[in-house]
């Protein structure tokens, strides 16, 4: 290479990754790949199965017995332990990583349990026997508002957590005088994004300097750190907490991991050993933390020609049971954008927060972005409708012209340039052709659509935004809080090899790579002579509150601070260097590996030799050069200023922008959307890797079309948990998502030292409305709820149904049925057996013992393999409206481990003949735990078997033959009713049940239900493919050896 | 198949990566957890523990197979290759490691190894296999950092550069 001109920078280059040798063959160390004490202990964690209830009563004592268990803690020993963690907002609410004196969500921890493995561990979950006293549970945001709505926190006075107004400009005016004005409700879903990893904690504790040491796949931000180290009752310095070199994805879901670094570590104390956690699917799908789900209505004055003068939003946000740190950051990440990519003047807000019986929010991908896109861009759709005007012409006369733009709830918006970015994504992404197609479709009668949505994509959070939710007077009282500190050091060894440590805890994004290139191009090395070490441990590293891996903060704030570091430490080697080479430090030049004369590349020294000096030979340091073997540098943007009395927030440093155009067909048979393009436009300033680049977009995009089309953490009314497995949290693959066409427009970011901005959150806030304006395009809907499931969209296809559905709500898991049979035998004897605790017993399927407690009670011992899971439930029957011997109803309840149910069937005996009777039998019963949560698909032809079991031996029993007959002539119809069927119907047969074969029960219902059959009677039966591994599937996972 | 009792650790051998290994467990012992806890080869990742994700994805007598839906006793007597043994030589990646790499096929890397292990015995059963049928074949596996485009322009190439030198 040409010495005299200085290389090609590295930085903007697709070059392959430092990271991807190891992870490549197994050697990347992510957290249970790490090496462990040897005398570590593993824990299990009981979790509630009801969404809201009392405990009236914890039995741990056959728990504590069993061979190679060290300890069980309940909820009174964490609050022993610990304190609450600090919440957020003023309100007389605590918030315990677990249950206490009630459950209030599906998966809240209720005991851990610390054993020699994790499977005794697990094994001694099953032996603690807790009393649950059910309570009424709510769900919906709005609900939880009526005021006689269940109350979770009874210091609350009600499910409201915080309710704070903002008016900017002149709101009031603008609406009182506009032409129209048009509004918009919407609902937005739980989802969230799934790392594949799930958590993991390992924690330890000295008891002689009172302090923790913990590992954990935590992803920050670290002012976490705090929260954890007051909920231990430690001073910061007795918590050091350590992430590992890899996380296998985080998303922001990480975030979630602290409650159980709390537990861990409490259990740690108890145990008198260090203590690892990690987490599985079930609980991270029931219990790890996802978006929030929140409820809007925003309402836009417009002018005739299209032009919003004013937004009003009311927005209820759903945190779930508790408000954990630091929500409720979701509703305020984005306060100074909530004008979007407009310019709007007048702005009204209400911020409510509610609490429900669902999981905890906190951190994920978008957060809080989706939330508010999702209504505003499916207003400004609305809005062209209202008019008649072109969606497009809506988006144009409203976008922001002039940088740096301060928007009127205070965000400074750095650089950008949206409306040449609008043009080259309609000119590059060939809007015409799609135009014309759309044409065509509709010509032949189908249904095709185009959305658009124009997203602000703001990145580097100020850590002070979260303060809006306090009052100005409540701010003044805290202290100020701003800034986004981002740390960068890097060293020089006595043969001048460089090494970098950042605080950015990544999780897959490749910091290494492209810091390895920063500095490389300042150095004039090559990227392999840089070592990056991207892992934490705050006891040795610099680090700041704002520290970690999230608000898209890398490439403006960590890589650019890291270029900082660099230049700074380049500044002194050129002092040490220009004296050697007798010119001035200006007149240097790094490059190759050396460090020359600009005028006389001859005139030139090794950069290892000068970046030893400050080994080898201090002495010979020049005046004014302190050491060049490390620089550690501390970088906050002084734009980041805190909330002020007018409640104006620059929530973030850097907006990037984007476009994004999606062109749908919606199948008129199946409701299956079909991608015809998706084209996707950003401004993320200066790009440092294009590779990694389309990554961001390419993942942040498969989650965005996760969340539009398929993954919801679903819940029925009674709080059940219904999304346990990934077969019923549905995440794309890679025959669903499809290919986005990434295009580019870089205005650079003249607030951050590279000019970069945010790139990995912003599809998640572009691409699940814009898939949505393009399927109310298609089919020329008002309103449209994610995930956009074919079943959501038969009703704008197809004619009603002939046969009417069973009304209920959806999420309700609930089973009914009805059947007969017929035996020889007369109606009093089957009378009496019914009756007849003995007989009970040998006729019920898997009953130990029947005790009858009065004439018309039982109580009895159940073992019930529901699939391949079996499981003891204990079970009263109560005996009513008896009419000996013609009918009688069967009220029942049933509780173990694997969960629950509770259910009544009518049982009516008609003499057919004489000494022939029927008996006929209807039935209802909702089932919920964790056999809800994760066996949903299975129950239908279980409820069935056990059922026609239970027919059969009573039939059998009636003529007298113990053995032999095992199937009566029964005619059973199961009918599940719900999420189940809706799930059903939604499932692509094609694709997503592709993957699911090998694995999991094929529901066949969903192929079979046509018009006809309405998709009922098939919904419940099931095909064990491999039974063999269905055998298996499960077991672990639902804690049964 | 011997005899097992439930409480009872027994001897699991099998072949690992060409070496032979052996190891204690109980019958209920997981085979991906055997692999990663007993045997110490943590290449092989745990994700859903139900056979969905595909990230523990191994191959077995030359198949791929889910390994945290098997038990460790059955693999009693198998021939077992994971990820660790996937590269011709601990400095070298194998060809389509190496398509990984240069296409970013990957990010966190956490599914990586189910991929990989899938695709290696894929594109060897069906060295002609067409964009769809890979795409199916990868359905099986559930990646959250890529969107999976990435992916699919690593296995292509590799089908290709393998197709060419079959011998890489």
């Amino acid at each position: 290479m040409d010495t005299e001109s200085p290389q090609a920078p590295w930085l903007g280059r697709s070059i392959p990754r430092t990271e991807d040798a190891a992870l490549l063959t197994g050697r990347g160390r992510y957290f249970d790949d790490q090496a462990v004490p040897t005398n570590t202990l593993h824990a299990a964690i009981l979790r509630s199965p009801h969404g809201h209830a009392s405990i009236t009563a914890v039995d741990t004592g056959k728990a504590a017995a069993l061979a190679g268990v060290t300890a069980v803690l309940t909820g009174a020993d964490i609050q022993a332990l610990t304190t609450s963690l600090v919440v957020g907002v003023k309100a007389p609410i605590q918030c315990w990583p677990i249950a206490t004196d009630r459950v209030r969500y599906v998966g809240e921890p209720v005991a851990i349990v610390v054993a020699k493995d994790r499977y005794i561990a697990e094994d001694a979950l099953d032996l603690i026997e807790v009393t649950y006293a059910p309570l009424p549970a709510v769900i919906d945001p709005k609900a939880a508002l009526e005021p006689d709505a269940p109350i979770l926190h009874p210091g609350l006075n009600g499910n409201l957590a915080s309710d704070r107004s903002f008016r900017y400009g002149d709101p009031e005016t603008a609406f009182a005088t506009a032409a129209h004005t048009i509004s918009i409700e919407t609902t937005y879903p739980r989802n969230a994004c799934t790392p594949i990893e799930t958590y993991g904690v390992l924690a330890e504790y000295d008891p002689g300097t009172d302090a923790y040491d913990v590992m954990a796949n935590f992803q920050g931000p670290f002012s976490i750190h705090a929260v954890i180290a007051r909920a231990l009752k430690v001073p910061g310095n007795r918590l050091r907490l350590k992430t590992p070199a890899e996380s296998g994805g985080s998303f922001g879901v990480k975030q979630g991991v602290f409650p159980y670094i709390v537990l861990i570590a409490a259990a740690a104390k108890v145990a008198n050993c260090p203590v690892k956690w990690v987490e599985d699917r079930l609980e991270h799908l029931a219990a790890s933390a996802c978006a929030t789900n929140r409820v809007t209505t925003l309402k836009a004055a417009v002018t005739n020609a299209g032009k919003i003068l004013a937004l009003d939003w009311d927005q209820i946000e759903d945190c779930g049971a508790h408000l954990r740190a630091p929500e409720p950051a979701t509703l305020y990440r984005m306060h100074g954008n909530m004008t979007g990519a407009y310019d709007i003047r007048h702005l009204a807000i209400r911020n409510r927060v509610v609490l429900t019986n669902k999981m905890p929010t906190g951190l994920n991908r978008g957060f809080g972005g989706p939330q508010i896109y999702f209504p505003l861009e499916r207003l400004i759709q609305r809005i062209a409708k209202h008019l008649s005007l072109d969606p497009l012409d809506v988006i144009r006369r409203n976008l922001i012209q002039t940088f740096p733009y301060r928007t009127v709830s205070g965000a400074l918006l750095d650089s950008g340039d949206y409306g040449t970015s609008l043009a080259k994504a309609l000119d590059q992404g060939g809007h015409a052709e799609l135009l014309k197609r759309r044409d065509q479709a509709r010509s032949e009668g189908r249904f095709y659509g185009i959305g658009y949505a124009a997203v602000v994509e703001p990145s580097v959070s100020n850590m002070g935004y979260i303060t809006a939710v306090l009052t100005p007077a409540e701010r003044a009282k805290a202290g100020p809080k701003n800034g986004a500190q981002a740390t960068a050091t890097i060293s020089l060894d006595p043969v001048g090899a460089v090494s970098v440590h950042v605080s950015s805890v990544p999780q897959g994004q490749g910091h290494r790579t492209v810091l390895s290139q920063v500095v490389a191009d300042v150095f004039g090395l090559r990227p392999g002579d840089i070592r990056v070490v991207t892992d934490l441990d705050t006891a040795k590293d610099a680090w700041s509150i704002a520290s970690g891996n999230y608000a898209s903060r890398f490439a403006p704030a960590v890589a650019g601070t890291t270029h900082l570091a660099a230049t700074r430490l380049r500044d002194k080697l050129a002092r040490i260097a220009a004296a050697q080479l007798n010119i001035p430090a200006e007149d240097t030049i790094f490059a190759n590996g050396k460090i020359h004369a600009r005028s006389n590349p001859d005139n030139a020294v090794s950069f290892s030799r000068i970046a030893a000096a400050s080994h080898w030979a201090p002495g010979t340091l020049p005046a004014g050069v302190d050491q060049a073997i490390r620089e550690t540098v501390f970088w906050t943007p002084p734009e980041l200023t805190a909330p002020n009395e007018a409640d104006e927030v620059n929530s973030s440093l850097c907006h990037g922008f984007i476009f994004d155009i999606c062109a749908v067909e919606v199948d008129r048979v199946t409701g299956e959307l079909q991608f015809d393009r998706y084209v996707t436009m950003h401004d993320c300033g200066r790009v440092l890797h294009p590779g990694m680049v389309a990554g961001q977009i390419t993942g942040g995009f498969a989650h965005a079309f996760g969340a539009a089309t398929l993954e919801e953490h679903s819940y029925g009314d009674d709080g059940s948990f219904q999304a346990g497995t990934l077969a019923d949290y549905l995440i794309p693959t890679a025959m669903e998502v499809p290919e986005p066409i990434i295009l580019h427009h870089e205005t650079l970011s003249p607030f951050t030292p590279l000019g970069s901005k945010g790139v990995g959150e912003g599809n998640c806030m572009s691409t699940p409305v814009c898939i949505a304006n393009a399927v109310a395009d298609a089919l020329g809907l008002t309103d449209i709820t994610l995930p956009i499931l074919p079943s959501r969209l038969t009703e704008h296809l197809h004619p009603p149904e002939r046969t009417p559905i069973r009304h209920v709500k959806t999420g309700e898991r609930t089973l009914f049925g009805e059947g007969s049979t017929t035996v020889d035998a007369p109606r009093e004897k089957i009378w009496a057996m019914l009756l007849d605790p003995a007989e009970l017993a040998a006729i019920i399927p898997g009953a130990h013992s029947i005790e009858k407690t009065s004439e018309t009670a039982f109580r009895a011992q159940v073992t019930l393999g529901i699939g391949p899971v079996k499981g003891t439930y204990r079970a009263a029957i109560d005996l009513s409206d008896l009419r000996p011997p013609e009918s009688v109803t069967l009220t029942g309840s049933a509780t173990g481990a694997l969960g629950f149910g509770q259910g009544s069937g009518r049982v009516t005996l008609t003499e057919v003949t004489p000494g022939r009777t029927t008996i006929a039998y209807q039935y209802e019963a909702e089932i919920g735990g964790k056999i809800a949560s994760i066996g949903g698909r299975l129950l239908d032809g279980a409820a069935r078997m056990i059922i026609g079991q239970f027919f059969a031996a009573l039939a059998a029993r009636a003529v007298g033959a113990r053995k032999g007959l095992w199937w009566a002539p029964t005619t059973a119809k199961v009918t599940t009713v719900g999420a189940t069927i809706a799930r059903a119907t939604a499932v692509n047969v094609t694709t997503v049940m592709a993957r699911l074969v090998r694995a999991t029960p094929r529901r066949t219902g969903a192929a079979k239900g046509g018009p006809d059959k309405p998709g009922h009677d098939g919904v419940g039966d099931v095909v064990q493919e491999k039974p063999g591994i269905l055998a298996r599937l499960l077991r672990r996972l639902l804690g049964t050896k | 198949m011997p005899r097992l009792t439930a409480d009872r650790r027994h001897t699991v051998r099998f072949t690992l990566n060409g070496r032979a290994v052996e190891g204690e467990a109980e019958p209920r012992l997981l085979l991906v957890d055997f692999l990663r806890h007993v045997l110490g080869a943590t290449g092989t990742h745990v994700g859903c523990e139900h056979g969905v994700c595909g990230a523990c994805t191994i191959q077995i007598d030359g198949d791929p197979a889910r390994a945290c839906i098997m038990l460790a006793v059955q693999a009693d007597g198998a021939d077992i290759r994971t990820v660790e043994g996937l590269a011709p030589a601990p400095d070298r990646l194998s060809v389509l490691q190496d398509c990984f790499r240069e296409f970013h096929g990957l990010q966190c890397g956490f599914c990586t190894p189910g991929i990989l292990m899938s695709l290696d015995a894929f594109l060897r059963a069906q060295p002609d296999a067409t964009e769809p049928e890979i795409r199916t074949m990868l359905s099986g596996h559930l990646c959250r950092c890529t969107g999976y485009v990435p992916i699919m322009a690593a296995a292509l190439a590799a089908r290709d550069r393998l197709k060419a030198n079959p011998d890489a």
